[in-house]
């Protein structure tokens, strides 16, 4: 009888994404939700600086970074216990921004500058502000550490910025206002997703042209309400993810044949995305629902919802 | 003929025409706008009268729009002309249209754009009106060569209309005040109410002499007196008594319409889709807040900007095909892409309502359907029109 609980003791470890951490910013409580990847649940609150927005890990995830806005500056945790630890001189009002692979860059969208700053992360220190577009938004690295994108909201371009010399290389036009972007896990192709023009635009690395335009159409959603957000392509490149916004649903994409799978329903007002480590789940930050949608990335299906405070913005996760 | 006498008249347009030909992929953009009328306001004082409403949101757009040049190798230049009080804008307009300049903004009265846009030459030019909410103007009186950014009178009244029929506060009192302006926006609020089947119980001018100020707010208890109603709408377009209302009405009932809560393009409390960015970059180009009309400047010359960016191309035809097609989604900080109505050149906008100091609700309200674009639902739709520019294709 002990024998055989163990066995399905055993049986049931892969299914769990064990030991996870997934931390969210929550833009109006001024903290991060710390949620048990195991539980499912709220382990506890931790307060930062004012208005927490964009969130990650450092490469080997003994710090965690948090653009708190409303301190015009990003502030350095623990990654393990949480205490600020440092700050990093971001600019004015940091809303996203993107961190090598290596670790050892930052680069910080300064939306009110029409600037990308560019932070040392060894040193602490600004190396290069580079002028983009109108209202920077969207920040991503390659996995390749080649390029570093910024997409500006109301200029409707993706720059292209050659991590080797700082200089923007390419601009591409894409739909009205760009909101976020990331790149295939083989950076071969950048996805880029358009919240007015309800679009996501698929761009080669390689030629720099436009492979593909998805246009988001949820039967009985209205149009407008259909604001595409965060973006995320899972390590095998099967499937990528959208977050569509108000229209309240994530897209699924099949990342082979580039077409929409799927839209799962999620809380209100869907912004940013993150996969657990095993890449099983998929987590989703719902800013006016004040939830974490929880989608099990095999059965492409929502299976809970973590009440988590006021504003989820973004979300990281941490073995 | 003494040709010397005519010489001066043909040089100077001639040498200001050149600059405009000889430089490449650059879009020349002219501002058109009239020192305000003085008016004292009815309450206090809060706010100076600005000589550069909807200027300043021009320049704002060419600022963004060449950041955006930058990377695609285009220029935008403004020239800003701000008439003084009996200057002729008809003098300027032929001015403008000498230097050559094809996209002209203006936020000058209805009278001023629909004689302007009948001038010669003006059929090969784009007037945006960022000045008029006359819905003359989109409708018996529209021209093919006029463009509107600003929302009309009947589009604002329409965006009360929703939300007071959501509320179902449906039993009206209008009290429109003396100016042609709050004549034109009763009117609007008139076929509103017509539109959505909703009682006007009573409608009452407000015609008391603005110099007797400390009366007129006695005044405004018995002046609604004797009205059973839900909601009291009042037509003051240039704020000159509506401000009195509020709470001194005899029944405890909300004031709507200029004052109290109001329709508008734009507004310093609107914070959301990314709004707050331009409102701080606007405030902090010209030290106080975006106007409505400041807004439809800018959004003028935004449109003007991403049809050049889309078509890559600074010709004017490009541009104006551009602008009428489907293909236009402009940002506009409203959460929808704008574009333009084909049939009477009006600029597709959501319309906030707003109190002082906070956005109470964003029309189309949700509910209030439309086969074709929910924007539509607010002002004339096609097929009540008067104007008929172009014909949708079969």
């Amino acid at each position: 009888m002990k024998r055989f609980l163990l066995a399905a003791c055993f049986a049931l470890l892969p299914a769990l994404s064990l030991a996870d951490t997934i931390v969210v910013t929550l833009e109006k409580d001024n903290a991060l939700a710390i949620v048990d990847g195991d539980t499912l649940t709220l382990a506890k609150t931790v307060k930062i600086g004012r208005r927490p927005r964009d969130i990650h890990f450092s490469p080997d995830f003994k710090q965690i970074y948090v653009a708190v806005s409303d301190d015009d500056t990003i502030q350095v945790l623990d990654g393990g216990t949480y205490k600020v630890v440092g700050t990093l001189p971001s600019g004015e009002d940091p809303e996203t921004f993107a961190i090598d692979p290596e670790g050892r860059r930052m680069y910080v969208s300064n939306e009110d500058d029409n600037q990308v700053t560019v932070i040392d992360l060894q040193t602490g220190k600004v190396v290069k502000a580079i002028p983009v577009g109108v209202e920077p938004e969207g920040i991503a690295t390659s996995p390749d550490g080649k390029w570093v994108i910024s997409t500006s909201e109301t200029t409707n371009m993706a720059h292209w910025i050659d991590t080797r010399t700082l200089e923007i290389a390419h601009n591409t036009l894409v739909d009205p206002r760009p909101r976020a972007a990331a790149f295939t896990p083989d950076s071969q192709q950048l996805w880029v997703t358009s919240e007015i023009g309800s679009t996501l635009t698929i761009i080669d690395t390689g030629s720099k042209e436009i492979v593909k335009k998805i246009h988001f159409q949820i039967p009985g959603v209205t149009q407008a309400l259909v604001q595409p957000v965060g973006v995320i392509i899972d390590s095998r490149r099967r499937y990528g993810y959208v977050a569509l916004g108000p229209a309240n649903r994530v897209a699924v994409i099949d990342a082979q044949k580039l077409e929409v799978v799927d839209y799962l329903l999620t809380g209100k007002r869907v912004w940013h995305l993150a996969f657990s480590t095993d890449g099983k789940r998929l987590y989703t930050t719902n800013g006016a629902s004040h939830d974490v949608t929880v989608i099990d990335t095999e059965a492409l299906k929502p299976v809970k919802s973590v009440p988590v405070g006021h504003y989820p913005w973004g979300v990281a996760v941490r073995p | 003929m003494n040709l010397s006498k005519l010489l001066p008249f043909l040089w100077i347009p001639v040498l200001l025409a050149l600059p405009l030909t000889a430089e490449a992929a650059t879009v020349h953009i002219a501002f058109l706008g009239k020192q305000p009328e003085d008016l004292r306001p009815a309450a206090a004082n809060l706010e100076p009268v600005h000589a550069d409403i909807g200027l300043r949101g021009a320049e704002l757009g060419i600022e963004d729009d060449n950041t955006t040049g930058r990377f695609t190798g285009q220029k935008f230049k403004l020239l800003g002309a701000t008439l003084h009080h009996g200057e002729d804008p008809r003098r300027a307009f032929y001015f403008l249209l000498k230097e050559g300049y094809r996209h002209i903004i203006v936020n000058l009265p209805a009278s001023d754009i629909q004689q302007m846009a009948d001038m010669e030459g003006a059929e090969a030019v784009i007037l945006y009106n960022a000045g008029a909410y006359d819905d003359r103007l989109r409708g018996r009186d529209c021209r093919a060569n006029v463009l509107h950014t600003l929302p009309s009178h009947a589009m604002r009244a329409d965006a009360l209309g929703q939300y007071l029929k959501k509320k179902r506060w449906e039993d009206w009192f209008l009290v429109p005040g003396k100016r042609r302006q709050d004549r034109l926006f009763a009117r609007a609020i008139r076929r509103t109410a017509k539109r959505f089947g909703v009682k006007l119980v009573a409608e009452k001018p407000w015609t008391h002499d603005f110099d007797a100020r400390r009366t007129a707010q006695a005044l405004v208890a018995t002046f609604t007196q004797g009205v059973e109603y839900d909601i009291l709408l009042v037509a003051d377009e240039a704020g000159l008594f509506g401000d009195y209302f509020p709470y001194r009405t005899w029944l405890p009932r909300p004031v709507a319409g200029s004052q109290g809560l109001i329709a508008t393009a734009w507004h310093p409390a609107h914070e959301q889709w990314g709004a707050v960015q331009l409102q701080n970059r606007f405030r902090e180009r010209a030290g106080r807040w975006m106007k409505p009309r400041d807004y439809a400047a800018w959004l003028a010359v935004r449109a003007i900007g991403e049809a050049a960016t889309r078509t890559q191309s600074v010709d004017f035809a490009k541009i104006r095909e551009f602008l009428l097609s489907d293909r236009l989604a402009l940002a506009g900080f409203k959460g929808r892409p704008l574009s333009f109505r084909r049939w009477n050149g009006q600029l597709r906008q959501p319309i906030l309502l707003t109190g002082p100091r906070a956005v109470v609700a964003v029309a189309p309200l949700e509910g209030f359907l439309h086969p074709v674009d929910e924007l539509d639902t607010l002002g004339y739709d096609e097929r009540e029109s008067l104007c008929h520019l172009t014909r949708k294709r079969p």
